[in-house]
């Protein structure tokens, strides 16, 4: 394995075209590449958390976006109650969405396979007709963000281009974390689950805590991501959990590579760049996406981080 | 007490329908081992041919009927261009194409049909009610689906147990291998099913479409519902499927209607009133994580695995 393969390549051209981007965006004067490449950061965040439970872990989770909605819940409903120091928004976006993670796993990793899949579904819709529920802020329509998240002068989240950066640097720091995490005793351990869970159990291994405190993991970091939409989009709402987000996000992680580092970060960069590219071309883009994703299925296993290493072989 | 008999009827109403989505789901899962998101799409889709040709030919039966015939057809063909592909893959390859396919049908009925809802227009001698017991009206229409689905699942339940077809469907449901190897034609038999199940998923959708509207993304929150009951009855029993479907039925009904009401005995009027409607709309979701923490397999699994 060389050091320039093709797929290396790829991954440093996009992570310097990320680094790069706020200073393309001035020169080009196009205000709009800054948002949409925030959103896909932030997206990125989530997917990659999602990449460690499903493609490191095999759990498929279909409710990977409800910590997305717990994250953004906490800063709004504190900017709403008058807290609106990020000190104490942010911990606790991270604290509540640990905890939701912790009570959903506990219950879920008790079942398998399809099961798994429908009973995170569960939980996440649950979570989503609560939050529409709560009529005091502002029920199905969600409420609007007063102020972002404040940091004592540390960093101002209304500077976009400050903004962004802060979102790759917690990008960076996830894929980081999840790519030591999955190389470690610990990530050996949710890794050989995935391939034998009864071997693993009968070496001496308590699977179930293991993938417990994975899931763990993973809601946490979702909800940090969680944390950074509210800010980014200025509002909280119960579409930010609606199941189609869930299946966005597996979407990503399985359109770049699952179980590849920077393959949630390369789907989520080619889903929505995707989306804009074909909601150009017509109003019914998804007619196109929808096939699309079934030949995605079909022909292109192991995604596009997949192909990359295969065309190096090749 | 009226009132309870009526939400009593409404909570099996709604049950018997979540039956019909669920029994097509169930045989998809335990027969073919597929995770078929666009079960909902098949619901919308009865709906919306159900409206077209209510205004075409001018009858309601023959509309639904037609319906259902086109929901059949339509479900056959998406087995055989792209779930028969999908057999023996990794389930979340299941989730990301059917996904796929939702977006694709809920943007198709945007195209042909446009984004506002279409009416079901229902004939005078439906749109009447009934006196059920003397001083208890009940609408007719409700009271039809009701007798439409029961007769629907005792059907089905003659098939299922009483005909060669049935025992072939059974036995897949217990060893789908075995079936094959004994020399079944299973491709047939697998387009059959994925076909019925879209029709019985289409005859739901266009009598609870005549309830409300016909609408674009209505198949997706009841195939959530659909979703519990399997996990509730275990997957692949029809009969677990049935009592689930009551069962989810009843409790979300009963406990919408009930459950603010219940909890004005605890707190105070205005927390009651926010903390009423969240509540019962978790407690089915609780009543499944119940289910799942005393038997992981569901109520009613079927047997073999």
């Amino acid at each position: 394995m060389t050091v320039l393969s093709l797929r290396n390549l790829v991954v440093v051209v996009l992570l310097a075209g990320l680094l790069l981007l706020p200073i393309y965006a001035q020169v080009a004067g196009s205000p709009f590449l800054l948002t949409l490449f925030t959103r896909i950061v932030i997206l990125a965040i989530a997917a990659t958390s999602l990449n460690l439970i499903m493609g490191y872990g095999g759990m498929v989770s279909f409710g990977h976006a409800v910590y997305l909605g717990i994250g953004s819940y906490a800063v709004g409903i504190c900017a709403f109650e008058g807290v609106e120091s990020g000190f104490v928004q942010w911990p606790l976006a991270i604290a509540a969405s640990a905890l939701f993670a912790l009570v959903i796993g506990a219950l879920s990793l008790r079942t398998r396979g399809v099961y798994f899949i429908m009973i995170t579904l569960a939980f996440a819709q649950m979570a989503y007709y609560v939050a529409i529920g709560l009529d005091r802020y502002g029920g199905d329509d969600g409420m609007i963000l007063e102020a972002r998240s404040r940091f004592a002068g540390l960093i101002n989240l209304n500077d976009k281009t400050a903004f962004y950066y802060l979102c790759l640097a917690l990008l960076f720091a996830t894929i980081f974390l999840v790519w030591r995490l999955v190389n470690s005793r610990f990530g050996m351990v949710i890794q050989g689950a995935r391939s034998n869970e009864r071997r693993m159990r009968a070496i001496g291994f308590p699977v179930y805590r293991y993938r417990l405190v994975c899931f763990v993991i993973a809601g946490t970091i979702c909800g940090l991501a969680g944390a950074l939409l509210a800010n980014f989009t200025d509002f909280v709402s119960p579409a930010a959990m609606h199941w189609t987000r869930s299946g966005d996000l597996i979407i990503m992680v399985v359109l770049g590579g699952m179980a590849s580092p920077f393959g949630p970060l390369i789907g989520a960069v080619a889903l929505l760049a995707l989306e804009e590219a074909l909601s150009g071309i017509t109003e019914y883009w998804q007619i196109i996406l929808g096939p699309m994703l079934l030949l995605i299925v079909l022909f292109a296993r192991g995604g596009i981080d997949g192909i990359l290493a295969r065309l190096r072989h090749a | 007490m009226l009132l309870f008999i009526e939400q009593c009827l409404n909570g099996l109403q709604l049950g018997l329908l979540l039956f019909l989505l669920a029994a097509g789901l169930t045989l998809i899962f335990g027969i073919m081992d597929l995770v078929n998101l666009a079960h909902g799409s098949f619901y919308m889709l009865g709906a919306y041919f159900a409206a077209t040709f209510a205004v075409m030919t001018d009858s309601f039966v023959l509309a639904a009927l037609l319906a259902m015939l086109a929901t059949l057809v339509v479900g056959m063909a998406v087995e055989v261009i792209a779930m028969r592909r999908l057999y023996g893959r990794d389930h979340l390859d299941h989730v990301l194409a059917t996904f796929g396919l939702i977006l694709f049908f809920n943007e198709f009925v945007r195209l042909a049909w446009g984004p506002e809802g279409r009416n079901i227009p229902l004939p005078s001698w439906l749109n009447t009610s009934i006196e059920l017991l003397p001083g208890v009206p009940y609408s007719a229409y409700r009271l039809s689906i009701i007798v439409v689905a029961l007769a629907v699942a005792f059907l089905l339940y003659l098939i299922v147990m009483r005909t060669r077809l049935g025992m072939l469907i059974r036995a897949g449901a217990s060893n789908r291998e075995m079936i094959g190897a004994l020399g079944v034609n299973i491709k047939l038999l697998y387009t059959l099913i994925f076909g019925v199940g879209a029709a019985l998923a289409g005859l739901a959708g266009l009598m609870q479409g005549a309830i409300l509207t016909a609408q674009i993304g209505m198949g997706e929150n009841i195939l959530i519902l659909a979703f519990v009951v399997i996990i509730i009855g275990g997957i692949g029993s029809i009969r677990g499927a049935f009592i689930a479907s009551i069962m989810v039925g009843l409790i979300d009904t009963v406990g919408r209607s009930y459950l603010p009401e219940f909890f004005k005995l605890a707190l105070s009027n205005e927390a009651a009133a926010t903390a009423g409607p969240a509540m019962s709309s978790m407690l089915i979701y609780l009543l499944m994580a119940l289910v799942l923490v005393v038997r992981p397999e569901g109520l009613f699994p079927a047997g073999g695995r």
